[in-house]
Order: structure tokens, then C-alpha cells, then sequence
């Protein structure tokens, strides 16, 4: 079986703190690391390789030369080739142009019975680029993923909703998008760490390197564009600050709520 | 489209680096020199003080959007219920069509749901596009991306709005590539440029404490996900008159490539966030799972319900049905409490619109301070066990309080 893993190396969120004066994200020292949705897309892919040996596991990813460190940390748990699309090209790009970026980038490698995504990255959040990279391709996608069976030339999902699941099935070629529920993503080993670094087995590709329609890539390529960013406005009234010990300001909190009628 | 540096007129002060939330900007030989990072969000431009930096209209592709008139909105139904979002888009949508001066159209797709077509009506659709089907009864990508688009290509709509369910977050982006048109997620705020008819999508953007405004200039229709909650329902009308067009889509089995075999409703009972009065919420700072057992007590003792932040429910201490925030629910509570969370801007998007607000936080910077009415710096596990015992005594602190008065 041939499977594809979509990847994205993201900041880590739970290590991002704001600056208290300017409001804007303290960015030195953020790691930098594998999207946790798509660490789960690539255990399914793992996993499945654990049961049928001749599976050929491959990562891709978009995004600057340094993101080839998201690469290498899949190789090391597992994977078996890594591409990463990367060129001043896709710059700027929205998930309109990102999908159709990868989605030529999958008919380039060609051969594939399930792609992986995860459901969404966390500095993002759209969870649109699963969804539009099976759109260009033409196939099928089951998303939010939460349990997976491989059945003959099939496969079969739990999909997960708000208030329950639907059991999907469908045909390969298909794409599915993994959510944390699906698995418990493996840590590379010692050895696997060595093995990715010695050999160093990322392939880089430009927009030049395979099939794509230059005018649909990056920022203008995107439907989509920021027309300006602001600080959301603050609140109209200060936040009244209670001091004393933890009993004072209890107490003067009550008395607030109680005169405001809230409780 | 691009943003450019015009380096005759850059002094070099780094006005624009201290700003751009993408770290996309460096000073080569004192000049400010744009790097691929840019998202061209123009933050730099309306800060630079001597005008030195500049956005460039690129050339677009896209459509005549002349021809893309009127406002849908996808009617997303389980089980013959109109979901709440749906009712919330119809409200948000009715706003938008009559500032438009357009028609607001309910895309209904289902199986035997007349009533859910009237209700439509109610709610302020002019129109429904009601498709009959038993191969839409239940919802799949491929049966309900087909229907919508050919009617998207039969009708050309300016905008479409869908809720952001995990059910709309599946056919939003599949519909959007299809059409080849732009998909904002998540919106948290609609406006509409009414000489140039766009839409002005606004979402929390990551990078700092940012909302990002998005167009979608030349690609129609403008795609919107609102999520549950944030948009306000409109009162219904009984007797509202609208056109309700029932039709047979052309659709056949073949058409649905994933196929849906089973349905399965969860016997959890649900999490009512958006619905509860009083919500207090539990953050890093509890410092383990263990900590929500206080939240729950405080929570109990109020009448109120249990939320979360994401951190929290990354480290599996609680389910995720209780995460407030950009990626769980959006509420608007009468009180809030908000205990041992800093505030990172994925949260205060989901609970800023509350109306009380009060912050439990060790640290005294923490940003969700900036949001809130009342403000506690302290140990969590001292302060509510304290506030706690002062609810408990609220009838004879307030005595207290008169007597001295």
C-alpha cells in the first residue's frame, strides 16, 4: 500500500506567550514543532505499515527550507521518504493555493491509496486544506477521523460529530483527516533520530519541479487576501482589580456579584 | 499583491519590525526589507511613520462578480432539526441581504423536511432552495457538495455562509475548491462594503493578539464558516411569507463515492456551554486534572457548567466538549469565570462577549485580566475555596457590608 502523510510545522502554541505591553506574541524561543493533528494522521499511516510491511510511508510538507526539521522527525519515527515544497513561490499562500500547491505535488509522486491529513493546524484552525487537496484530485475524503479499519481495497471510518459518529466507508484512492481521538502518536527513537539525520533522506521540491499552474500559487494566487489586522478593541470599562488575601478578595467579590444582581 | 518597502523613504526606525505579528520584516543596511514570511496583512503599513511602506494590488484572477448577486446561507439539518447555527446564519444573512439590498436564500437539503423549509421562512429567508432526496437525508461530502454547487452555478450567489459544525467544516472547503473561491473559517464578525459589495470577514488571527479582516475580491461567492453561538438568532415571524422551491436534485447513488452506513447519536449527555448561564472555566494553572474537581464544585455551587481552555484539553485532563475558545465553543454567559487561564487570544475568542467576566490568575499580566470586570491575583486553590465559603456566607458578609454602611 502506498500512503501519503500531509504535514505542517507549526509554532508551539502552548509555549507562546504574549507581550504584556505590546500585546504581540513573544516569538524567540517558540519550538517550532509537527502539527499535533498531523501526528496522528502519521501514526494511522504507521500503523497500518506495522501490519503490511510492503506499505511505503511518505511525508509531505510545505513551507520554508527550515521546516525540513518537521520532515526529519518523521522520518525518524518512521517514515519512509520525505518531500518538502518549498519555494519563494508559495509564499503568501491561502488554503486555496497551499491545496492546489500539494494536491499537484500528490500527482506528481503519483501512486497512493490513502492520504492522511490531520484535521487542522493550530495556528491556523481553518481545517480547509484536507478537504481541498481531495477536491483537486478528484477523490474522495472522510474527515475527522477518530477510528479507522482497512478493509479489502475499502476502508472504514467513525467519523466524529458534535453529538455522535457516522461509520463511513469508501474506496481507495481516499483522503482522510485525523483527529487526536484516533491514536497515540509513537516518539521517534534514539536510533530512528540518528538514522533520519545521517541520512538525511528530505527531497526538496520548488514550483518548478513538478506540474502546477504558477498564476494559482502563493499570495497572488489566493482567492482570499487580509485587508487589514487590528488589535481587537479593548473593554469599555477597566477591570477592577480586588487586593488583599485570598479571603478579602473573595469576600469583595461577592459583595460585587450579589449588588450587580448576578447572583 | 505584495507589500513593498519604498527605501528612499525608510528612516530605518523599525517602527514596522516591532509590529508585524509574522516576524516577516528585517533591517538590511537601515533599510526595512519585506522577507517571505509576509502575509501581506498590512499591519506595517498603517504603522510606518513616514509612509514608506506600501501594499501593491497584484493582478487576480477570478469571475465578473457582477453577475453573483444575493446572500445563501446553508441550512444544515440533522435528522430533520434545523440546527441552531443555521437559524443564528438566517439572522446574520437577513442583515446582510437588506444591506445589499438583495434576496436572502435558505439552501435546505434533506428529505422530507417541509417544516424545516417553512421554518426557513420564518427566521427571514425570501427564498428556500429546498433539494428532496432519500440520498440526502443523511448528510454526505459528495452528495451535498454536488447539489449545492450545481445550484451555485445555476444561481451565481455573492455570498454563502455555513456553520462552522464539524459537518460545515467537511463541505466548506470541498465546495470552495470546487468553485474555486476563497473560504473564510471561523468568522467571528461579518461586515459588508456596500459600494464594492464584499464581504469583510473578521477572525482571531494567530500571531498575536490580532483580528485579521479578509476579503475575497474577485472569486465568488464570498465563503464564510460562522461558528455555533456567535452569531445572535433573529426573532421568528409567524406568518413571514417567502417562496419555497422543492426539487428533485439530479443525484444518483453512484454520485456518493464515500458512502455513510451507520449513524450513531452519543448517549453522552452534551455539554450545554453555549446555553448555561454561569460557566466557570479551568486553565493551566489548575496544574492537573485533579484541579477541575474545585471548578466543578465552584461550578455546582453557582448553578453554573464546567468550561475549559484548549491547553487543558491537550493534556487530556478534561473532555473536549468543554473547551471554550477559537477551536471549542463560543458563550456568551452571564458570568464567566475564568480560573488559572492566561488568556491566549483562541480563548477570549470564545467568551470575551460575556457578560461578567471574572480572572483568577497567579500572574498579574496575564491578558485575560484585559477582559475581564473583576480581577483576582492569586493561587487559585486558595481563592475559590475562599470564594466558595464567602457564597455560603453571602447573606451575612452582606449584612456586614450594611451595617458599616
Amino acid at each position: 500500500m502506498k500512503i501519503i502523510v500531509c504535514l505542517k510545522q507549526v509554532p508551539d502554541t502552548n509555549e507562546v506567550k504574549i507581550d504584556p505591553v505590546k500585546g504581540t506574541l513573544i516569538r524567540e524561543g517558540v519550538p517550532s514543532i509537527i502539527n499535533p493533528d498531523d501526528r496522528n494522521a502519521l501514526e494511522e499511516a504507521l500503523k497500518i505499515k506495522d501490519k503490511c510491511k510492503d506499505t511505503v510511508v511518505t511525508v509531505v510538507s510545505m513551507g520554508p527550507p527550515q521546516a525540513d526539521v518537521a520532515l526529519k522527525e518523521a522520518l525518524a519515527i518512521g517514515a519512509d521518504e520525505a518531500i518538502l515544497l518549498s519555494d519563494r513561490a508559495f509564499a503568501g499562500s491561502d488554503t486555496w493555493a497551499t491545496s492546489t500547491a500539494i494536491a499537484g505535488a500528490i500527482k506528481n509522486i503519483g501512486d497512493y491509496d490513502i492520504i492522511f491529513c490531520g484535521r487542522q493546524a493550530i495556528d491556523g484552525d481553518t481545517a480547509q486544506v484536507g478537504p481541498q487537496i481531495a477536491e483537486h484530485l478528484g477523490i474522495p475524503q472522510i474527515t475527522y477521523v477518530e477510528e479507522l479499519e482497512i478493509l479489502d481495497g475499502k476502508v472504514r471510518a467513525k467519523r466524529a460529530l458534535e453529538d455522535g459518529y457516522f461509520v463511513v466507508e469508501s474506496e481507495m484512492p481516499v483522503l482522510l483527516t485525523a483527529i487526536k481521538e484516533l491514536n497515540e502518536p509513537r516518539y521517534p527513537s534514539i536510533k530512528g533520530i540518528y538514522k533520519a539525520y545521517r541520512e538525511n533522506k528530505v527531497t526538496v521540491w520548488t514550483a518548478n519541479d513538478y506540474e502546477v499552474d504558477r498564476d494559482n500559487l502563493g499570495l497572488d494566487g489566493s482567492p482570499t487576501e487580509v485587508n487589514k489586522s487590528f488589535t481587537p478593541p479593548g473593554k469599555a470599562s477597566e477591570v477592577e482589580m480586588l487586593n488583599g488575601d485570598a479571603k478579602e478578595a473573595a469576600r469583595q467579590l461577592v459583595v460585587r456579584l450579589k449588588e450587580r444582581k448576578i447572583i | 499583491m505584495a507589500v513593498k518597502v519604498i527605501k528612499e523613504k525608510c528612516v530605518g526606525c523599525g517602527a514596522c519590525i516591532k509590529v508585524c505579528p509574522f516576524d516577516a520584516i528585517k533591517m538590511v543596511d537601515k533599510k526595512a526589507v519585506i522577507t517571505d514570511k509576509c502575509t501581506a496583512c498590512g499591519q506595517c503599513v498603517q504603522k510606518c511613520p513616514v509612509k514608506a511602506i506600501e501594499k501593491e494590488e497584484g493582478k487576480k484572477g477570478g469571475v465578473n462578480v457582477d453577475e453573483y448577486r444575493g446572500v445563501w446561507v446553508f441550512a444544515e439539518q440533522r435528522g430533520g432539526e434545523l440546527l441552531n447555527v443555521a437559524i443564528e446564519l438566517l439572522g446574520e444573512g437577513r442583515k446582510i441581504a437588506d444591506e445589499l439590498d438583495t434576496e436572502l436564500t435558505a439552501v435546505l437539503l434533506g428529505h422530507n423536511i417541509d417544516d424545516d423549509a417553512e421554518t426557513c421562512i420564518k427566521y427571514g429567508a425570501d427564498r428556500v432552495l429546498y433539494a428532496d432526496s432519500e440520498l440526502l437525508d443523511v448528510y454526505t461530502t459528495d452528495g451535498y457538495a454536488k447539489v449545492i454547487y450545481d445550484l451555485i452555478q445555476e444561481r451565481k450567489p455573492e455570498i454563502l455562509l455555513i456553520g462552522a459544525t464539524n459537518i460545515g467544516r467537511d463541505l466548506g472547503p470541498r465546495l470552495s475548491a470546487r468553485v474555486h473561491t476563497g473560504l473564510t473559517a471561523d468568522c467571528t464578525r461579518l461586515d459588508v462594503d456596500k459600494e464594492n459589495r464584499r464581504l469583510m470577514m473578521t477572525r482571531p488571527a494567530f500571531g498575536g493578539n490580532l483580528m485579521a479582516t479578509i476579503l475575497c475580491p474577485n472569486h465568488r461567492p464570498q465563503m464564510s464558516t460562522v461558528r455555533p453561538g456567535v452569531m445572535e438568532k433573529a426573532k421568528p415571524v409567524e406568518g413571514r411569507k417567502g417562496i419555497i422551491e422543492k426539487f428533485a436534485p439530479k443525484l444518483t447513488a453512484d454520485d456518493i463515492k464515500a458512502k455513510v452506513v451507520e449513524t450513531v447519536k452519543s448517549d453522552k449527555p452534551v455539554v450545554a456551554l453555549e446555553e448555561a448561564p454561569i460557566i466557570v472555566s479551568g486553565g493551566r494553572g489548575l496544574g492537573n486534572a485533579e484541579g477541575f474537581k474545585l471548578i466543578e464544585e465552584l461550578a455546582k455551587k453557582l448553578g453554573g457548567v464546567v468550561g475549559a481552555s484548549r491547553a487543558t484539553v491537550d493534556s487530556q485532563w478534561i473532555d473536549q466538549p468543554h473547551q471554550v475558545g477559537q477551536t471549542g465553543k463560543t458563550v456568551r454567559p452571564g458570568l464567566y469565570i475564568a480560573c488559572g487561564i492566561s488568556g491566549a487570544i483562541q480563548h477570549l475568542a470564545g467568551m470575551q462577549d460575556s457578560k461578567c467576566i471574572i480572572a483568577i490568575n497567579k500572574d498579574p499580566n496575564a491578558p485575560i485580566f484585559e477582559v475581564a470586570d473583576y480581577g483576582i491575583v492569586g493561587d487559585l486553590y486558595e481563592v475559590i475555596p475562599a470564594f466558595i465559603e464567602a457564597l455560603d456566607n453571602v447573606d451575612d458578609i452582606m449584612e456586614a457590608i450594611k451595617a458599616v454602611k
